[in-house]
């Protein structure tokens, strides 16, 4: 499916004083992409073609760098982002099957969004929390030593 | 002391995500609720590295030691321990093997008696959001030796005869990397801190950030004026906000107290440090990828020489060192190189933090002096294997390093040992295997990782790693041949010498250390279609056996609802349909579900 011709839209102001703020330093586009990220939680594809235009950098080039790091989305997260912790550690303490016990509870995949757009799953490499393996993070709330069973209680939490 | 009395909360992110902060405010609240604010400091600290036992409270001038404290025990741990003078004993730490009664303060617990710290010895100590703190403990001392009191060619020097090597993977001298900077003629150089902690099992960069973040801001100077740099970049996961917001509480203060900024203590010396995100990209952590990432390109390396040191960010020469090689520094300045030298082995000085996690009773951020055996740190600080169970190995260096086996837990543990045994020090990540972990399993998962994380500019790690990964998913699935190991080991050698960067060179070493050590595995896999752990899931089965009574316990539990029988009546699993996640044989208490 061939995707429309993005559209100039207007920014938030954070968002535009950020841009103000880092047009001229050096290497700025990571972490302007950051504050995107960071104001609409993905990066809109209009947004992406306007901050191109403001920082003169062709949007090709922004596509490149966005699909390169895994930390940028492309597409709209739900409410709630499910994060489970593959980071050794938690391999080895069952993160695989918290992982497997959410994609059942949810009914999508891994990357996927429940059709209510309440919950995105995603598994992610190393919280740095290894002490309390096998753990999920649910938004900024993090769940540690957790057992298989107790996944369902956590996720009706947040329903 | 100032105070009679210190409470100190642990703020790291552990313990923080199990409500630290909660805790501190009610002890707070507490102290002015008994009237005892004024000769009671509570503080939240960096971590103490105990994380498994969080949120943890120590008590000073006593150290008591209080575990998995919750933030409705704050008013009992005001009231007694405080006011009263009496411990909370049912908070104390135990002893997991529980011969003795609680164990009363820090000094008697295992975990942390054969610990050296250096790195980390503000960490659990101080409060990282107040300057004064670091600078009570002697923090900016070593700056302002090397701002008036000894020149560049000195603190080269001190680094050279300190023996410290980088601690983010390679080894490499530092004092080698900055007297190459330091002589290369550039009208602007730069300072970078590799915060980018990408090896998943290690999180020590991340503790010192939020534990001692000063110490890193305080080296990155050191490093400015030595080499003759005025900008410092730390580039940082996305993933640590903790980390990022003390970093620029940090930053701010330094530079309201005129340590940093223009014209530092008046010396005429100028130095700024920004913080740089990086967004998730492993290859990241190799120097010449998060050059490029912090010129706001994609995170591809490129050959070397020319070396960073010489031509590195924007083509000026720059310092790239890791977080805890620069934590090292203030310390190496102020008492000399010699006393750094003075711990470790011939050729590792110091100390070294590593991630203690997996399967071991006290997992944690641990310190240790170089040259410490593997067994003192499984079996004396990490209070051995848990339930039971029989040690396997301990992967270090991540997914760029290798096993080592019980026959090696003598070996003394630094930099060129770990390489002879074929894994390598990496940043400190030390995972502890048990038998119930399958080595081919593990060697898949890291694997994983790094075709995952290739950037997929260069081919040998491109097309080799997948390759890697394809066979040992046919051998995992039960469908390997001799003939595949073969090629595993010819993929290996090729990627080892002909891929651009570490990423690709070190992806293999997993394969290799396993091949060598778990050769029997591999062969119990493709020969017997067995995977002797049981982990290899498509190898596995579960059968009901004659031990069933039928109390349907299993059927309930299924996820997938493939367990049939009438009560009381033996039960059967629909193998087409089962999942192999396990849980009927943890659930059944007659033991009457078996893997075969």
């Amino acid at each position: 499916m061939a995707e429309s011709m993005p559209v100039l839209t207007e920014l938030t102001p954070e968002l535009e004083s950020f841009i103000e703020e880092w047009k001229d330093k050096p290497g700025n586009l990571v972490m302007v992409l950051h504050k995107v990220q960071q104001v609409y939680r993905y990066i809109p594809r209009d947004v992406a073609f306007t901050v191109s235009r403001k920082l003169g950098i062709p949007l090709a080039k922004i596509y490149g760098v966005m699909t390169f790091y895994h930390y940028f989305k492309l597409e709209k997260p739900g409410e709630h982002m499910i994060s489970v912790c593959m980071g050794t550690a938690c391999y080895l303490k069952g993160g695989d099957k918290l992982l497997a016990e959410l994609q059942r509870l949810l009914n999508i995949g891994v990357n996927g969004t429940t059709e209510d757009g309440k919950f995105s799953l995603q598994s992610v490499r190393c919280v740095g929390c290894c002490g309390l393996a096998p753990l999920i993070t649910v938004g900024p709330d993090v769940y540690g030593c957790l057992p298989t069973d107790k996944v369902a209680g956590i996720v009706d939490k947040y329903r | 002391m100032r105070y009679k009395n210190y409470v100190l909360i642990c703020g790291g992110t552990a313990c923080e995500s199990s409500k630290a902060d909660e805790i501190y405010r009610n002890i707070q609240k507490e102290l002015e609720a008994n009237n005892v604010h004024g000769e009671t400091q509570a503080l939240k600290t960096g971590c103490f590295g105990f994380c498994e036992k969080g949120p943890i409270v120590k008590m000073l001038p006593d150290e008591s030691f209080y575990v998995h404290v919750k933030p409705e025990d704050a008013k009992e741990l005001v009231e007694e321990h405080i006011v009263k003078g009496r411990r909370v004993t049912r908070l104390l730490y135990n002893k997991p093997d529980c011969t003795t009664s609680a164990v009363a303060s820090v000094d008697d617990i295992d975990f942390y008696k054969k610990q050296v710290r250096v790195v980390l010895r503000n960490c659990g100590f101080i409060d990282p959001e107040d300057i004064n703190e670091y600078i009570a403990r002697d923090g900016y001392v070593a700056l302002e030796k090397v701002l008036f009191d000894i020149s560049a060619d000195d603190v080269i020097k001190e680094l050279e005869t300190s023996g410290l090597r980088g601690r983010g993977g390679a080894g490499f001298p530092t004092w080698r990397k900055w007297m190459f900077t330091k002589n290369t003629e550039s009208d602007q150089k730069f300072i970078v801190c590799n915060a980018d902690e990408g090896d998943p099992g290690a999180y020590m960069d991340r503790s010192i950030l939020e534990g001692d973040p000063h110490a890193v801001l305080e080296a990155m100077t050191i490093a400015g004026k030595t080499v003759g740099a005025s900008r410092g970049y730390i580039y940082i996961r996305a993933e640590y906000p903790l980390a990022i917001h003390r970093l620029e509480i940090a930053i701010k203060q330094a530079k309201e107290g005129g340590l940093l900024g223009d014209n530092i203590l008046e010396s005429g010396f100028n130095f700024n440090i920004e913080i740089r995100l990086g967004a998730g990209a492993f290859v990241c952590g190799e120097e010449t990828a998060l050059l490029a990432s912090l010129e706001g390109k994609r995170g591809m390396p490129i050959p070397r020489p020319p070396f960073p040191a010489v031509k590195g960010l924007w083509g000026k020469p720059t310092i790239i060192n890791n977080v805890e090689t620069y934590a090292n520094i203030p310390a190496i300045i102020r008492n000399g190189g010699a006393s750094f030298a003075a711990k470790g082995t011939e050729a590792s000085k110091g100390t070294k933090v590593f991630a203690l996690t997996g399967k071991i009773a006290n997992s944690g951020l641990i310190e240790v002096p170089m040259g410490i055996t593997l067994r003192e740190i499984v079996y004396e600080i990490g209070g051995g294997i848990p339930n039971g169970k029989k040690f396997k190995a301990v992967q270090t260096g991540g997914p760029s390093g290798g096993m080592i086996t019980s026959e090696f837990l003598d070996a003394p543990i630094d930099f060129d040992n770990l390489t002879k045994l074929g894994s390598m020090m990496g940043s400190g990540g030390m995972i502890v295997m048990d038998e119930d972990d399958c080595a081919v399993d593990v060697t898949k998962f890291y694997l994983e990782f790094t075709v995952e994380e290739s950037c997929g500019k260069c081919t040998p790690c491109r097309i080799g790693g997948a390759q890697l990964y394809h066979y040992l998913e046919k051998i995992t699935n039960g469908e390997g041949t001799m003939e595949d190991i073969e090629s595993m080991r010819k993929i290996s050698r090729a990627m080892q010498k002909a891929s651009l960067c570490a990423l690709g060179q070190t992806a293999p070493n997993p394969i290799i250390s396993t091949l060598k050590f778990f050769e029997d595995e591999y062969l119990a896999h493709i020969k017997d279609r067995k995977c002797p752990a049981g982990k290899c899931q498509k190898m596995i089965r579960y059968v009901i056996n004659e031990k069933c009574i039928g109390c349907t316990a299993c059927v309930r539990k299924c996820p997938v609802n493939c367990i049939t029988g009438e009560k009381k009546q033996m039960h059967v699993i629909d193998q087409a349909a089962c999942v192999k996640c396990g849980e009927c044989e943890r659930v059944c208490k007659f033991a009457a579900i078996v893997k075969n």
